[in-house]
C-alpha cells in the first residue's frame, strides 16, 4: 500500500505508468466519444418544444459537469501538495487548470449558442451563467498565478490556496438554479427521483458524460507527462528516455 | 500523522471553511439581488420598485396574449398562479414564447402596475421529450410532467 504512494512520488515511474494507461484509455475514449456523439446527434428524437437545437446539450452538459468535477481534482491535488509537499500533486494541479478552463469555456460558448434560439439572448447575467464565468476566471487565475512566480515552490503554494478558496464556487454553481430565480432551467438529470428527460435522450447523454470524464483523464495524464518532462529536463532519466526514443 | 503535516491539514480545512462561510454570508446578504426576476406575487405585494429597470418572470397566462394588428405591439399576462402582472411589449418575441410557458420580461413598471417591457425572453423548463411522447401524454389527459390535468 505505502510503496504505491512512494512510487507515485517518483517522476520516472509516474511518467511510464501514465503512458501505459494512455495507450489503453485513449482509444477507448475516442470510440466512446464518437459513439455517444453519433447516437446523440443523429439517432435521438427531436424535442417536442425545441426541435433539434436541444442536441447541443450532448456537448454542453458533459463539458459543464466535467468542468465542475475537474475543479475538485485541481483543488484536492493542491491540498495534497500543500499538506504533504508532494511534487507530483503539484504537477497534477498545474496540469488540471488549462483543461478545466477549456471545458468551462466550451460550456459557456455552447450555452450561449443554445440560449439564442431558446431564450432569445446569447447572454444573461443570471446566477448559473455568472457563477460559471467566475469558474472560468478561477481556472485562468490559477494558470496565470503559477506562471507569475519565478520560485515554483511558492507558485504551487499560492495556486493551491487559490484553488482551495475557489471550491466554494462549485456548490454555488450546482445549486444556483434552485436557490435563486434564474433563466437557466433546473437540472433534468436527477439523482433522487425520476429524471425529467426522456430515456431515449438521456442514455446518449449519460454516455457522453462518461466519455468526457475519460477524455478529461486522458488530457490530464498527457498534460502531466509534458509537465514532468519540462520540470525534470535536466535529470538522468529524461536524458536516457530521449536517447532511447532516438534509437527507436 | 506528523505534527507539521497535521498543522497544515488544519490550515487547509480552515481556509476552505472560512472562505465558504465568508462567501456564504455575502450571498445571503445579496440574495434579493442575485434573483434574475421578480415573481408576479412579489410585484403585487409592492416589493418591486416602480419606474426602475427590473425583470418579472412567470408563466404566460393562457388566453392573455393579445397582438396588435398593425404593429409589433403585444400584451400578455405573467402569472405565478397567485398573482399576475400585465406586460406590454413592442418587438419580436422569441420562438419558444407561448401561452402556458415560462417567460421573463425586462422593463419598467408604470404607475398602473403594467410592465412596459423592452426585452422578453422565453424561459425553458427542464422537461425534454420526443414530440410523440408529448402527444401521447396530451392524448391521455396528462400535462408534460405526467400529472393528470
Amino acid at each position: 500500500m505505502w510503496s504505491f504512494f512512494h512510487k507515485l512520488g517518483s517522476p520516472p515511474w509516474l511518467y511510464s505508468i501514465a503512458g501505459t494507461i494512455l495507450r489503453w484509455l485513449l482509444p477507448i475514449t475516442l470510440v466512446v466519444l464518437v459513439a455517444g456523439a453519433v447516437w446523440g446527434l443523429l439517432y435521438t428524437p427531436p424535442d417536442f418544444r425545441q426541435g433539434n437545437s436541444y442536441r447541443i446539450m450532448y456537448i454542453h452538459v458533459p463539458t459543464a459537469v466535467v468542468a465542475l468535477a475537474g475543479y475538485y481534482v485541481m483543488a484536492i491535488a493542491g491540498a495534497i501538495s500543500l499538506i504533504w509537499r508532494m511534487k507530483m500533486a503539484d504537477v497534477a494541479m498545474r496540469a488540471a487548470a488549462p483543461i478545466g478552463a477549456m471545458l468551462t469555456f466550451l460550456a459557456l460558448v455552447t450555452g450561449a449558442i443554445w440560449g439564442k434560439p431558446t431564450w432569445g439572448t446569447w447572454w444573461e447575467w443570471d446566477a448559473r451563467i455568472t457563477s460559471m464565468l467566475v469558474l472560468f476566471f478561477l481556472y485562468l487565475g490559477v494558470m496565470v498565478l503559477y506562471d507569475a512566480y519565478d520560485n515554483k515552490e511558492a507558485a504551487g503554494r499560492a495556486c493551491a490556496v487559490l484553488s482551495l478558496v475557489g471550491t466554494v464556487n462549485i456548490p454555488i454553481i450546482y445549486k444556483s438554479v434552485d436557490w435563486w430565480y434564474s433563466l437557466h432551467q433546473p437540472a433534468s438529470i436527477k439523482f433522487t427521483g425520476e429524471s425529467t428527460i426522456d430515456s431515449s435522450m438521456l442514455y446518449p447523454l449519460l454516455l457522453m458524460i462518461v466519455a468526457f470524464y475519460a477524455l478529461y483523464t486522458c488530457c490530464l495524464l498527457m498534460n502531466m507527462r509534458t509537465e514532468l518532462l519540462r520540470r525534470e529536463a535536466r535529470t538522468g532519466w529524461v536524458r536516457r528516455l530521449i536517447v532511447e526514443e532516438g534509437k527507436g | 500523522m506528523h505534527p507539521v503535516r497535521r498543522q497544515r491539514l488544519v490550515l487547509v480545512v480552515f481556509v476552505v471553511l472560512f472562505s465558504s462561510a465568508a462567501i456564504g454570508l455575502v450571498l445571503y446578504a445579496l440574495r434579493g439581488n442575485i434573483n434574475l426576476f421578480y415573481p408576479p406575487s412579489e410585484v403585487a405585494a409592492g416589493l418591486a420598485p416602480v419606474g426602475k429597470p427590473l425583470r418579472v418572470g412567470g408563466m404566460v397566462e393562457k388566453g392573455s396574449i393579445v397582438r396588435d394588428d398593425s404593429s409589433l405591439r403585444v400584451s400578455f399576462r405573467l402569472t405565478d398562479y397567485q398573482s399576475s402582472v400585465d406586460v406590454v411589449y413592442v418587438g419580436i418575441l422569441p420562438d419558444l414564447f407561448d401561452e402556458d410557458e415560462g417567460a421573463v420580461a425586462a422593463g419598467k413598471l408604470n404607475a398602473n402596475g403594467v410592465l412596459e417591457a423592452t426585452e422578453v425572453l422565453a424561459k425553458h423548463d427542464e422537461n425534454y421529450m420526443p414530440p410523440e411522447v408529448a402527444e401521447a401524454l396530451k392524448a391521455s389527459g396528462h400535462d408534460i410532467k405526467g400529472k393528470p390535468i
